[in-house]
């Protein structure tokens, strides 16, 4: 770097790209702060109002509602499809034959659209007409509303025990868990390479050694895999997290008429926003106002699991 | 031992049957006559039921056909499908229900020109390829010049563009409705393609192969009298073949699957891609749930044929977007 002279070779050939983030990924970025603060609709700019899409937004129940909605697929959601791909990436890591096909067998969900997905499943819990129902009939269960039970699922599950318990102490809808479940289902075969990836970096020699040591399945399991797959687990956790927060598609499709229905217990963050936005009355700065909140719970769950994954690191 | 490996094989099994179930039953839905859905045959076998008339020991295929006048009369059959006798009345007594398996394949035909899905599809491909082509030709520009080229603001772009990689698309679908608007694209190919042309991930895909190539190479090229641009396109693009592919088919999944962008952002119902096509139509065909299946099935065809040709690509790519991640 001798020489002073200005060499616009690197910036044209970053131009194109550059142009296209700029305006379509940072303009509409900093744009999204500026219209929260207004009265924007789609016909134009309005007045600066400040802060009051965002007091509107703490005093707003359904507001609240999507919410609390959200974090009860995010809490159901993480866990469940962590362990579950956990236990499918070990299984498979124990295995030779065969083992592509089954990787395959699971990744197929994660290749197909949740359009296609989401109609599928919609059916399969359809009352009358749908798989599960059917199924539960065989081995002698009653059939269950599934997407149109509104009643929480411990309520449910205590209800046939006779206990009684109040609304909101009843968890996620059935509906909701319906939601849950098609969302696990979808992701697990993604999670589930990211775990075999993972787990195929751990030398092989550190198993060995346990074997000599006379270290059983289970021990060596917690004893090396689980501390060693940490990276991976930190990893499949937050991208599950943002993914799920941002889930749209299965509410859309799935549920209602109408939508986030029934009785509002399946309406998500984004959906609600979705509404705001583009459903009646277009409240294009109110919908900017949710978009940031959800923003700002999504980057601080990930700077707190950032945070933990430094503490707890090996 | 070796119970122990079976064990793990019958589990295994068992969670395949779980994933693959929903598509199992889809494909088989999508072939039964929705009279028999409604009658109550939800498992996994399209069978129908049809009335057979029974005499001296012989079964004969019949046909019911309801006359305007209320009351109807039945044909019978002999195998092929000559009559060979008529009752005005139905003979109950000599009636069974039988079943056999029937593919009803021209579901398949009905939902495809129920709406016009051959129009989604071209839409979707249009879209699609557009984008890929795209997102190759900028990424593999900006990365070169953030792998191999020195210039002031290098460090700052590229966190810059990380940073952005973390904004979650909800974020910004509402200021970029506003922008399309302002350009007059709303309701155009452009609003479909032209925001998806720059791709961060690819481009930091892109700029860690870039970075494997060995500095000799380009030292011999510069040598040898060899441009900038013509070592892009003698050595760099050549030497990255894999990893193109690999971002190629990333871009085209996700843009074949990509929904809520195109539900805002297009209103024209002849710009619908096929993922909006395919969700108005489970709103307008929503007791047909036999069409349902068969549109279902046929608008995620294209890319499990693609997933099956390119299982390890795909998979090992998606694997490395985590490990990078």
């Amino acid at each position: 770097m001798i020489k002073k002279k200005f060499d616009p070779g690197p910036y044209l050939y970053l131009l194109p790209a550059l142009i296209i983030i700029i305006v379509f990924r940072l303009i509409p970025i900093v744009l999204s702060f500026i219209v929260s603060f207004f009265n924007w609709s789609v016909t134009g700019v309005g007045s600066f109002i400040g802060f009051a899409n965002y007091s509107r937004l703490l005093h707003d129940p359904e507001f609240w509602q999507s919410m609390l909605n959200t974090f009860y697929l995010v809490i159901f959601v993480v866990p469940v499809s962590l362990i579950l791909s956990l236990v499918f990436a070990v299984l498979l890591n124990h295995i030779k034959a065969l083992r592509g096909f089954f990787r395959s067998l699971y990744f197929i969900p994660t290749v197909t659209s949740m359009v296609a997905i989401s109609i599928v499943w919609k059916l399969i819990f359809n009352q009358q007409t749908g798989l599960m129902n059917f199924l539960l009939a065989k081995i002698g269960i009653e059939p269950l509303g599934w997407l149109s039970e509104s009643r929480g699922i411990f309520q449910l599950l205590l209800a046939n025990l006779g206990i009684d318990l109040p609304a909101w102490l009843g968890g996620p809808s059935l509906a909701l868990f319906s939601i849950i479940i098609v969302t696990i289902w979808k992701g697990l075969g993604y999670n589930t390479i990211i775990y075999l990836a993972g787990l195929q970096n751990i030398p092989e020699v550190y198993y060995e050694a346990a074997d000599i040591d006379g270290a059983g399945r289970i021990k060596q399991f917690f004893k090396i895999t689980w501390p060693l797959i940490s990276p991976t687990t930190y990893y499949v956790m937050m991208m599950t997290t943002i993914v799920t927060f941002q889930v749209f598609s299965q509410i859309y499709l799935m549920t209602g008429p109408p939508i986030g229905g029934p009785l509002g217990t399946t309406k998500v963050i984004v959906y609600f926003l979705f509404e705001k936005g583009f459903g009646e009355g277009n409240d294009l700065s109110y919908a900017s106002a949710v978009a940031l909140v959800l923003f700002a719970v999504i980057l601080t769950l990930t700077l707190l699991q950032k945070k933990l994954e430094k503490k707890v690191h090996y | 031992m070796h119970y122990k490996k079976t064990f793990t094989y019958f589990l295994l099994f068992l969670c395949g049957i779980v994933m693959i179930v929903p598509f199992l039953w889809m494909v088989t839905t999508s072939m039964k006559s929705q009279m028999e859905v409604n009658k109550g045959n939800l498992g996994f076998l399209p069978y129908e039921r049809y009335p057979v008339f029974a005499e001296n020991g012989n079964e004969y295929r019949i046909k019911i056909v309801l006359t305007e006048a209320d009351s109807s009369y039945v044909n019978v059959f002999d195998e092929n499908g000559k009559i060979v006798r008529s009752y005005l009345k139905i003979p109950n007594k000599v009636i069974k229900d039988k079943k056999h398996i029937r593919f009803h394949i021209d579901n398949f035909v009905t939902a495809f020109n129920k709406v016009p899905f051959g129009l989604y599809f071209k839409n979707t491909l249009i879209v699609s390829f557009s984008v890929v082509l795209g997102v190759i030709i900028t990424s593999s520009l900006a990365a070169y010049a953030f792998a191999r080229m020195r210039f002031r603001g290098r460090e700052f772009l590229f966190y810059l563009f990380i940073s952005m990689m973390m904004v979650p698309q909800p974020v910004y679908l509402i200021p970029s409705y506003i922008v399309l608007n302002q350009l007059n694209w709303l309701n155009t190919y452009q609003a479909l393609i032209i925001p998806w042309l720059a791709n961060i991930f690819t481009i930091f895909l892109l700029r860690q192969q870039f970075k494997t190539i060995p500095q000799e190479l380009f030292d011999a090229a510069s040598i040898d009298g060899c441009s900038r641009w013509g070592i892009l396109w003698k050595i760099v693009l050549p030497l990255s073949k894999s990893v193109i592919a690999t971002s190629a088919i990333f871009g085209f999944i996700g843009s074949w699957n990509s929904f809520m962008w195109p539900l805002v952002m297009i209103d024209d119902p002849k710009l619908r891609v096929l993922q909006v096509g395919l969700s108005y139509f489970s709103q307008e065909a929503s007791t047909q749930t036999t069409l349902l299946m068969a549109a279902s099935t046929f608008s995620i065809l294209p890319l499990i044929i693609l997933f099956l040709l390119a299982q390890r690509q795909i998979i090992s790519s998606f694997a490395s977007s985590g490990l990078k991640g």
